[in-house]
């Protein structure tokens, strides 16, 4: 069992857990280490699992996953814990291991328990990485839930303003999603195959294709409104502007750039992948409610004045874009919204990092107090600037590539309703420019707004190292999405298929 | 007669015994001796559970067929001895205390002579038989529920359960004596079957059932029968609420699960599968909603146990084998998880008196362990993943969904929207221990040793249990060797 490199991203944590039990509360030192050294470890894991994933197939190995393996866990109902990645679940895994690696230097100094908050922040990224290298539904359920209730007690101890009340809203909302999840689950699960054949293994369910398309209906709705909770998608996103406005720096790189990509990644693999025909059938319904998302929180993002909402409510459209994308059920729309889930991640974990830092220094987020910043921290103001380009789809950067290929593939769908949709969506770019450049203008250029912003220092070197690696991430897929596009392009091959053969 | 039947009596003979050696001991003993009553009788019990666990059960029909030794009343009464272990415990230091120096005893006796009643309804296979188990269950109950027998509360709460207890048996026994006419001079479990089988009862059948499920429905607290709970849980001392809570109501479920599937199994669609499918939505519910507004920690408990045992019910509805096993775990997960937060209620009631939740605030400040062990068992109660909760909750869904009916989905969904409604009143125990800004209210203290044995206890059972899935597989083994006894009447 411990042979499976995919295991160890799960173990690490624990590990990580384990030794943070052991530090004593006071010392600084030593709980920093282990979090370093830990958050380490799983992103040289996420690079060599990714140069392996790469090697293996680039040696012709055509398997739809690799590295499986299973375990029986609850023999009577056929529990495993199966595990396995494909081409998109390494490049989650990897973006989470950025993030996860980021956000520890992002909350170096975080008060009051540090000790508590990094034992809940090792138990959500546990949940995180064991969600990806799952391909049995009832562990990846299980990992899905782990993920979710660290949130309530990092937002409520350590966040700020209306904690209390965001941190419930966030954790009943996302619990709620998880119920119709639930049954969405159990319904697949019951359907699965012939009777004492029936497994909760993704692959063996696809396989079986045994799932009654009247069924299909019911459940499809189910898991995509269960999933779709947690990608903001309208009109279940209210709980992303007021959670990700309280919750601490580290927790909004996490959740804005890896959890709600849970929702994404779970749409991708189970709704769709598991429910073809009623994907077919009933896409245009979400396609519907995720354009709205898109176009909504475009807008919603433009008279925002605290910078947190301009963020979240930017998340929601962004996040809107993937499961948009998802939904034209075509493999370059798709290829876009993998890209767009490691673009969204990488750039809005930056931004968070920034507000963060930011906030941690004007003590106000809210931009009508703040101006002339690029002259008091230059490097937090470039650094702004940056994910602010990302996020606006400048070429070179992730963001351009992303939006790129979803709207061409959208395009792929010569009907109208599709076009028109896609039209809607593709002016949400025009949108995120108007409110992106607003912001950029009011907060680091201008004239200074408040004289003791002057006294001001910019960053240092753990929240460099924090930002950088992040920009570097993010200048890389930009630079270098062929490399993203070989690793994924075989993941499509088995999803596409069934969705051609369901359509016929 | 044949005495060899009595062996297959073990774990009553086992518990039989302790009860009369720690009778005798309190009775003969020197007063300094008697301090020893609660170790003496922790440790033999925990000794007796070891040897009942151990030594398993060949599975037989005695005295006629009125009692019966199988796999699954084995298995539950292993975890039900699990539970009391776990009672008795945390009970230590209460009964330490210089308040209970006369009627130390008499609690351990009273104690372990309802545990014999409930392994006697378990066990039964006769209407008769399971009364007499019932009874012998209730009225030693109302006795330990009047424990503080100087507080106005406690009595209160005594009077409230002996009306309620006599008056479901009454109706309970009011509906068998319509079952023992209709199906022609018979209670054996067995002949009721046959009789339901044959559709020589109808009409009636269905008051009577009525009758059946309210009188059970007392025992288990269900919606609309549930009105002394609140009460009576406050009331009681808290070791015998945490009692009443998890093995009282544990037993009570079991005998229900054979009473409807084993005898009136053929007339499940028809007759109760309806019944019960309000009053689960009910129970679920109303005790949700109820929880909400609580204050006192011991009615909280009370009304999250009422809506805890509507979920435990769901595996009555399924009325399959998993749904058998699912039952016996969700009882096994919810004993470590409700003791679990009962140990911490009773820890802090017995040093500084407050029972409120508004006392819980910052108790991470002064209590760390306290509140880790708190927030471990309500988010098991809750059905939080990693922790046992999360496995025995999304289990029993699985066996209710089993039959693909539709209606029965319903009832999953409107049980899984009534556990994100639990989750908002247990975070809400959660928030008030690690987040409301205010100083801590009780002071820091060190909780006695047997306290802390118990939590942590607990605190293994609900992070392994579900972890470690043997124990499932294991129950699951025992019901599928029931099965065709089980399951033999349904239609």
């Amino acid at each position: 069992m411990f042979g499976n490199i995919l295991i160890w991203f799960v173990i690490i944590p624990i590990i990580m857990m384990a030794g943070l039990g052991i530090c004593r509360n006071s010392s600084m030192n030593a709980i920093r280490t282990v979090m370093t050294v830990c958050s380490t470890a799983l992103l040289g894991l996420a690079v060599w699992l990714c140069v392996w994933f790469l090697d293996l197939r680039a040696a012709g190995d055509t398997a739809e996953m690799l590295f499986t393996g299973s375990w029986m866990w609850y023999e009577p109902l056929n529990i495993q814990l199966a595990i396995g990645v494909d081409g998109i679940s390494v490049l989650m895994i990897m973006l989470s291991a950025i993030i996860v690696f980021a956000g520890v230097f992002a909350s170096w100094k975080i008060n009051p328990l540090p000790k508590n908050f990094f034992l809940w922040f090792a138990l959500l990224s546990t949940g995180v990485f064991g969600f990806f290298i799952s391909i049995d539904i009832f562990t990846m359920f299980m990992f899905y839930e782990v993920a979710l209730i660290p949130m309530y007690l990092l937002i409520g101890v350590w966040g700020t303003g209306k904690k209390e009340y965001s941190a419930m809203k966030l954790t009943l909302m996302l619990m709620g999603g998880s119920a119709f999840l639930m049954l969405g689950l159990l319904g697949i699960y019951w359907h699965s195959g012939p009777e004492g054949q029936l497994t909760w293994n993704i692959l063996e369910i696809a396989h079986n294709g045994h799932i009654d398309p009247s069924w299909q209906r019911l459940l499809f709705c189910l898991t995509f409104v269960g999933f779709g909770v947690l990608g903001a998608m309208f009109p279940f996103h209210t709980w992303s502007p007021d959670g990700h406005a309280s919750a601490p720096t580290a927790v909004s790189m996490l959740h804005a750039g890896v959890l709600m990509k849970l929702g994404g990644y779970g749409c991708f693999r189970i709704a769709i992948y598991l429910l073809p025909q009623a994907a077919n059938e009933l896409a245009w319904i979400f396609i519907i409610l995720t354009g709205i998302s898109v176009v909504y929180g475009a807008f919603s993002a433009c008279v925002q004045t605290d910078l947190k909402y301009i963020n979240a409510y930017s998340s929601v459209s962004h996040c809107g874009m993937v499961l948009f994308a998802i939904l034209m059920l075509t493999q370059t729309a798709m290829t876009g919204a993998i890209l767009q889930m490691l673009s969204h991640g990488l750039m809005t974990a930056l931004f968070f990092a920034l507000i963060g830092m930011i906030y941690g220094r004007t003590h106000t987020r809210d931009i009508r107090q703040m101006g002339g910043l690029m002259k008091i921290m230059p490097y937090l103001g470039v650094c702004y600037m940056i994910a602010g380009f990302a996020s606006l789809g400048l070429p070179g950067l992730s963001g351009f590539v992303a939006e790129m290929t979803i709207f061409v593939g959208s395009f792929e769908h010569t009907d109208m309703f599709h076009r028109s949709f896609v039209i809607a969506g593709t002016c949400s770019i025009v949108i995120t420019a108007v409110y992106i450049l607003r912001v950029v203008g009011k907060l680091l250029l201008g004239p200074v707004q408040d004289e003791h912003h002057l006294q001001l220092t910019d960053a240092t070197w753990f929240e460099r190292f924090s930002t950088v690696t992040l920009i570097v991430a993010i200048a890389g897929i930009g630079c270098f999405p062929n490399w993203i596009n070989e690793t994924i392009q075989h993941s499509f091959v088995p999803i596409i298929n069934t969705l051609t053969q369901a359509a016929i | 007669m044949d005495y060899s039947q009595f062996s297959a009596m073990i774990p009553e003979l086992i518990v039989l015994g302790i009860f009369i050696l720690v009778f005798l001991f309190d009775t003969f003993a020197s007063e300094s001796a008697r301090k020893a009553d609660g170790m003496l009788t922790t440790v033999l019990f925990g000794l007796g559970t070891v040897a009942i666990c151990f030594t398993g059960c060949l599975p037989q029909e005695c005295f006629g067929g009125m009692y019966v030794c199988n796999s699954v009343s084995f298995a539950l009464k292993c975890i039900l001895n699990i539970g009391v272990f776990i009672v008795l415990v945390q009970s230590l230091q209460w009964t330490d205390s210089e308040d209970m120096k006369m009627r130390r005893g008499e609690f351990y006796e009273l104690l372990l002579a309802t545990l014999f009643g409930m392994y006697l309804m378990i066990s039964a296979r006769h209407f008769l038989l399971f009364v007499i188990g019932l009874e012998t269950a209730s009225l030693p109950l109302a006795a330990l529920i009047a424990f503080n027998k100087k507080h106005y509360e406690s009595n209160e709460a005594a009077a409230k359960y002996i009306m309620t207890a006599v008056f479901s048996s009454a109706v309970l026994m009011m509906g068998l004596s319509f079952v023992y006419g209709l199906s022609g001079g018979s209670l054996y479990y067995n002949d009721v079957a046959a009789a339901v089988a044959n559709g020589e009862m109808s009409g009636m059948l269905i008051v009577a059932l009525a009758f059946v499920l309210a009188g059970i429905g007392f025992k288990l607290s269900l919606v609309p029968f549930h009105l002394w709970t609140a009460d009576v849980y406050q009331g009681a001392p808290t070791s015998v609420t945490s009692y009443l809570s998890v093995i009282s109501k544990g037993s009570a479920a079991f005998a229900f699960f054979v009473i409807f599937v084993q005898a009136f199994g053929a007339v499940y669609p028809e007759a109760w599968e309806w019944m019960l499918y309000g009053i689960i939505i009910l129970t679920i519910t109303v005790g949700n909603l109820f929880a909400i507004r609580q204050k006192n920690m011991k009615r909280f408990m009370a009304f999250s146990s009422v809506s805890q045992a509507g979920y435990i019910m769901l595996g009555v509805i399924a009325a399959n084998a998993i749904g058998m096993t699912s039952m016996l775990f969700y009882i096994l997960v919810y004993i470590f998880s409700n003791l679990g937060a009962f140990g911490v209620i009773q820890a802090i009631g017995n040093k500084s008196g407050k029972l409120n939740m508004d006392d819980y605030k910052g108790l991470h400040k002064s209590n760390p362990w306290l509140a880790f062990a708190m927030t471990l068992a309500m988010f098991s109660l809750a059905g939080i993943p990693p922790f046992a909760g999360f496995f025995s909750k999304i289990l029993i869904f699985t066996s209710v969904t089993a039959s693909n009916s539709m209606a029965l989905y319903m009832l999953v969904l409107i049980a899984l929207i009534n556990t994100i409604i639990s989750l908002y009143y247990y975070l809400l125990v959660v928030k008030a221990m690690w987040i409301a800004p205010e100083d801590p209210v009780v002071p820091a203290f060190r909780s006695a040793c047997s306290e802390r044995f118990g939590m942590w206890i607990c605190v293994a059972g609900i992070v392994f249990i579900g972890l470690v899935s043997p124990i499932y597989g294991w129950l699951s083994e025992m019901s599928n060797l029931d099965a065709s006894q089980l399951f033999a009447w349904l239609g």
